[in-house]
């Protein structure tokens, strides 16, 4: 980890309140599926965590939501402007060497883009199962499919997909047991977590550091102790955090 | 240029400290630079027994600055001495204990469990927390009851004992005197002022602990000016804290009194942050008239 000033390629509204930046940088090739950079946004104190959808030689993309002020600047933000990075921060997924069903609710798609990179270039099948509020806001669908994904849609107004959750539609497709990773909403880790026993979840929480040091964003284990999203996670086998 | 200071028990090679909580042990920091690049560490709170600390949220931005409400979250003071203390003996840097308690002799427990370490070269007593019912912030708003945890404190202590005041009282003056009346080696200030942020979706304050410690460079000019008065009234030296982020804001209050500074939420902005202010320092003490960091220590009281 470290900073570094990475210079924005491209940024530009995938749907409504989401875009997609693409930043040069060499921190691009340090990182792993799962992980997250510390995004300095001009005019305010704190970095922004911010997870890693994809990254290349050279270049990594950002998949963000206009969440508040500090978002909402770095979507006006042009090609050609630069912005501070801090990474790579986290844990990330683990790569195992098996079939895995990635499944995604919102804006929690974006980091298992590179994880269904990494599990494909093992040579392992790929399931992905996400979820939006509607058809419109559903982002990355066509990527995963590129990838040689199998991906099942679920949206709750039912105008894509599944009507209803991720839940209701691996129901739908009749996968009731399978090794998975997941990131999204706390409901939707929740029911997932009830769901499966075998695989991984990712957390989010504010942050300040981003780095371990601070304890501003720690969640409890099953015995009580504050574990650290930023550094011990964001990533948890399934049942070891307290949702 | 001389950046080196002397002051009770610590030989700083140069005056920039990060701040108790703001740092952790340095462990996460010491994969990014050298520790022993610093004046020195102010370690985490240390309590006498581990505290999970408070529910999340417990962070939120701030115009220019951060509320949090962390609530002492630490292993205990034990564990502190066994684990983090004999890894810290690697640097060349001095440390200084940050000790919390909730009562006057959870201090003294935890300053006599730290008393054998070779590491630990002074005592910051934490009695300004606002994050915690009785994280000492009733001993550090009252003159009398922050002398007398002052007293007993160095009755205990095998090393210098500096207080951390709190911002959070009509006059910090009377506080200062006080604690210096009852021995204290030195003064560090100021810890968070108290704020809190609503949260508009849900109605309701947006840290789950309702209130928070607000620092970062919104509070530097009150920093500057408890700094300023606390020299004008104290003959005990003074480390400062509060919203300091570049070599300029550490000459600033250098000028106001301070000895030394203490580093604390720029390092969430900017990790490399003391080592920058190390760098920068010598050519801002020589830009404004500086053969030295102790030549600086005053110039600015009037």
């Amino acid at each position: 980890m470290r900073t570094e000033q990475a210079v924005i390629r491209e940024n530009r509204c995938i749907a409504p309140d989401v875009y997609a930046m693409v930043l040069e940088c060499t921190i691009a090739e340090e990182v792993k599926c799962g992980q997250f950079v510390q995004v300095e946004v001009p005019g305010f104190f704190l970095r922004r965590p911010i997870s890693v959808c994809e990254c290349g030689e050279g270049s990594l993309t950002l998949v963000y939501r206009t969440a508040g002020e500090g978002t909402a600047v770095m979507s006006r933000m042009k090609a050609g402007d630069t912005l501070s990075l801090f990474g790579p921060l986290g844990n990330g997924f683990p790569l195992q060497r098996r079939d895995v069903l990635l499944i995604g609710g919102g804006v929690g798609v974006p980091p298992l883009v590179e994880t269904a990179k990494a599990y494909r270039a093992a040579g392992m099948d790929v399931t992905v199962c996400l979820g939006f509020a509607d058809a419109k806001s559903a982002i990355l669908t066509e990527r995963f499919q590129e990838l040689g994904c199998r991906v099942i849609i679920a949206t709750m107004d039912g105008s894509l997909g599944t009507k209803g959750t991720v839940i209701d539609a691996l129901q739908e497709a009749g996968i009731h047991d399978a090794f998975i990773l997941a990131c999204g909403p706390m409901p939707m880790l929740k029911a997932v977590s009830n769901q499966f026993s075998d695989g991984y979840i990712s957390l989010e929480e504010r942050m300040a550091c981003g780095m371990g040091a601070c304890m501003g964003c720690v969640i409890p284990d099953q015995e009580g102790n504050a574990m650290r999203i930023c550094k011990d996670g964001p990533v948890f086998a399934i049942g070891k955090a307290v949702l | 240029m001389d950046l080196s200071v002397k002051l009770p028990g610590l030989d700083l090679k140069n005056p920039v400290i990060p701040a108790s909580g703001c740092f952790g042990y340095g462990r996460e920091f010491a994969e990014l630079y050298d520790l022993s690049l610093l004046g020195g560490i102010a370690i985490k709170s240390a309590t006498p027994k581990e505290r999970y600390g408070n529910q999340t949220p417990r962070i939120a931005e701030t115009p220019a600055g951060i509320l949090n409400a962390i609530g002492l979250q630490n292993h205990g003071v034990d564990w502190i001495v066994e684990h983090e203390l004999p890894w810290l003996a690697q640097f060349d840097t001095e440390i200084i204990a940050n000790v919390a308690g909730a009562t006057e002799e959870d201090y003294v427990e935890v300053i006599r469990k730290m008393n054998d370490s070779p590491v630990v070269k002074a005592y910051e007593l934490n009695i300004s927390c606002p994050n915690v019912k009785h994280g000492g912030i009733g001993l550090g708003t009252d003159p009398q009851l922050a002398a007398k945890v002052t007293r007993m404190a160095k009755e205990a202590a095998a090393n210098p004992v500096y207080v951390k005041l709190t911002p959070n009282v009509t006059d910090i003056t009377a506080v200062a005197k006080a604690v210096e009346e009852a021995g204290a080696d030195g003064l560090v200030l100021i810890n968070t002022l108290l704020g809190m942020r609503m949260d508009l979706k849900k109605a309701r304050p947006l840290l789950a602990n309702l209130t928070g410690g607000l620092s970062g460079p919104a509070i530097k000019p009150v920093a500057v000016r408890m700094v300023y008065q606390c020299a004008k009234a104290v003959n005990i030296p003074i480390i400062g804290v509060g919203g300091i982020t570049t070599a300029e804001d550490v000459l600033e209050f250098l000028y106001a009194g301070a000895s030394a500074v203490e580093v604390g939420a720029a390092n969430f902005r900017d990790p490399y942050v003391c080592v920058k202010i190390i760098e920068e320092l010598p050519a801002v003490l020589a830009r404004y008239g500086n053969d030295s960091v102790r030549e600086a220590v005053g110039k600015g009281l009037l």
